[in-house]
């Protein structure tokens, strides 16, 4: 098939239409907004519904409802907008239902800015709506991968019956990048056995986020659990670069690790013995393969649009059995790979500092860096 | 006495789950969820209807239904009802919604589910507090109404004034059909259920976003017996809500049922 020019917005909304999205709902936001009006063209000429809601709360619970149905359904948006969602995705997710969401994330707290940012992974990640459930989370680092993990996305989801968020940032969401689209898929599918679509012919169903009994509440707790264990088991993806003799690895993910990528070949031509580990399921995190990397570098280097948010989850697998490092530009400055290329420099050059928490170190070369 | 004479006068709709109720004696939710299953039976929906539970006292409202059904996030029950109406146009939706889900926590969504006239059904619970919590200031509170949020009664210049959303909705153009009946004694209750009759028919014809306003009782967080709610929604509640059809659009003033 032919590669196409499209903007990451369009691209991912055109990927859901081909997943066989049946319903969409959303709500303005920069940097998100193109994705909500190439959704407001394309919907309605394929007979599919599409509605602007009145906030992203409304549209998370729209979505809500059409999840019950048993079709594919899906909203986006971007950081604040998300934070209005959080209530939808945790009835969501305690009803057991498919949802695809896409966030374009953007800098903040608060109404922020709209550049690119990754400063919401504990959000998404670690956190989220209220209750004891995970989402799956899925990064793409460039509107190719974007367009793939969206099509992905929606397996995922109906096959876990879970929440998977496609976290983008402004980057992804505005370049425009040649892309090859999948095929059209039939959007008429099989209904799953759940949905809630009328009782005619069968017995009465009910979709509910409601346990009253807290030990019919733990077991619920519990399956939830338990199926998180299988997609822990089968869905860590990751992409690895130059690793095979690396001495330094770089980590990092989305907009990040493509950035670092960058910085990575410039400093593997000048000789210097490093590799890239970019997670690409971030939920789940692809714990077992850091702590493996752990066992052989001599140093990690976490490269991240935050202020080291996924640093923590990369120490908690590392043990602290490899000096790691730090390095984040904050609230919407996306770092240039010269910067990170310095970074690898002198961690090259050593001595390998150990027993300094990297976040500290870093702050005060991110001080000097932005003060002059 | 032969079998032959034996008639049944009464007896609990097809729509209706053979469940005890949960709700308190003397409250007319069991009223008004007798009064949609009726309805459901009559108009054989049935098999086709998805109702939308809110969260209050009748958060539990789904056990009592014999159709399909959905439990919302509180006041986001017309948001819930729009995704499955527009995924299942064909389909028959109605929430059912109490005062402080509908007209506080909700009111966005109710707003503009009534301004894109969804076709759907509201059935709208006003009982003046809310239950489910244990008797606190509702949107609909009467002013100088005694609550435990409001305990020297409700001041409007400190808490507001109670909101009328079958005035209010009424307004939207997307409204089809907006009328506020009351459950209070048996000639209200025969005319609320053949609003809600007609509420349902405009949803089957396409005729947009209907509402049913229903008054209510709340015996237990009043401190009342259920005589004496019944007869404070006749003396109290009746002068700030008025009974009265508040919209009914040509085409639905055409319905005849």
């Amino acid at each position: 098939m032919a590669r196409e020019l499209l903007e990451g917005n369009m691209a991912m909304a055109e990927a859901a239409i081909r997943a066989g999205v049946q319903a969409y709902f959303g709500y303005p936001i920069t940097p998100q907004t193109e994705l909500l009006e190439w959704m407001a063209k394309r919907m309605p000429e394929l007979g599919r519904a599409f509605v602007q809601a009145e906030s992203e709360v409304a549209a998370i619970n729209m979505v809500y409802g059409a999840a019950c149905t048993g079709v594919r359904v899906m909203s986006s948006s971007s950081s604040p907008g998300v934070s209005l969602m959080m209530e939808g995705l945790s009835y969501i997710a305690g009803t057991e239902l498919p949802v695809v969401l896409i966030d374009v994330v953007r800098g903040g707290p608060g109404l922020g800015n709209i550049a690119p940012s990754q400063g919401d992974y504990n959000q998404i990640v670690h956190g989220g709506g209220h209750g004891d459930y995970h989402p799956i989370v899925l990064a793409p680092a460039s509107v190719q991968e974007a367009v793939d993990l969206v099509v992905l996305a929606f397996d995922l989801a109906e096959k876990y019956r879970s929440i998977v968020v496609v976290l983008a940032d402004g980057n992804i969401g505005q370049m425009m990048e040649p892309v090859e689209l999948p095929e059209m898929q039939p959007v008429e599918r099989p209904i799953p056995d759940w949905a809630v679509r009328g009782c005619e012919g069968r017995g009465r169903r009910v979709l509910s986020s409601i346990y009253i009994k807290p030990e019919e509440e733990e077991v619920t707790n519990l399956r939830l659990l338990q199926r998180w264990q299988t997609v822990q088991d089968n869905e860590i993806r990751y992409r690895e670069y130059f690793m095979d003799d690396a001495e330094i690895v770089v980590l990092g993910y989305g907009t990040a690790g493509r950035i670092a990528f960058s910085a990575v070949r410039q400093a593997r031509a000048e000789g210097i013995p490093v590799g890239l580990f970019r997670p690409v399921s971030l939920s789940p995190y692809p714990y077992a393969q850091v702590k493996a990397i752990a066992q052989r570098a001599k140093a990690m280097l976490v490269v991240e649009m935050n202020t080291g948010q996924m640093l923590d989850d990369v120490l908690r697998a590392v043990e602290g059995k490899v000096p790691v490092e730090f390095y984040g530009r904050l609230g919407g400055v996306v770092p240039y790979p010269d910067e990170i290329l310095d970074e690898i420099r002198r961690i090259a050059r050593g001595p390998i500092s150990i027993g300094v928490d990297p976040r500290q170190a870093w702050m005060k070369r991110l001080s000097q860096l932005i003060m002059n | 006495m032969t079998d032959a004479t034996v008639q049944v006068v009464y007896s609990r709709p097809k729509a209706l789950t053979d469940t005890p109720t949960t709700y308190c004696p003397g409250c007319t939710h069991g009223v008004a969820h007798r009064l949609i299953a009726e309805v459901l039976d009559e108009m054989g929906i049935v098999g086709k209807t998805i109702g939308v539970a809110p969260v209050g006292c009748s958060v539990f409202a789904y056990n009592f239904f014999e159709c399909d059904f959905v439990e919302a996030a509180h006041g986001r029950a017309p948001a819930m009802a729009t995704g499955i109406k527009r995924v299942l146009p064909d389909r028959i939706v109605f929430t059912y919604q109490g005062d402080g889900d509908l007209a506080s926590i909700g009111m966005a969504e109710i707003m503009h589910a009534s301004a894109r006239g969804e076709n759907i059904t509201v059935i709208f619970i006003n009982n003046a507090i809310y239950g489910m919590t244990g008797g606190q200031m509702a949107p609909t509170t009467l002013p100088g109404q005694k609550t435990t949020s409001s305990p020297l009664g409700r001041d409007v210049e400190q808490a507001g004034f109670p909101v009328r959303m079958a005035e209010v909705l009424a307004t939207m153009e997307g409204t089809g059909y907006s009328v506020r009946r009351s459950l209070h004694d048996p000639k209200n209750v025969r005319l609320a259920k053949k609003a809600i009759r007609t509420a349902f028919e405009v949803q089957k014809r396409g005729l947009g976003f209907s509402i049913v306003e229903l008054l209510s009782t709340c015996p237990t967080n009043w401190g009342m017996t259920p005589v004496e709610a019944l007869k404070w929604v006749e003396e109290h509640m009746l002068p700030v809500f008025p009974l009265g059809d508040y919209k009914v659009s040509p085409a639905v003033a055409e319905i005849k049922i």
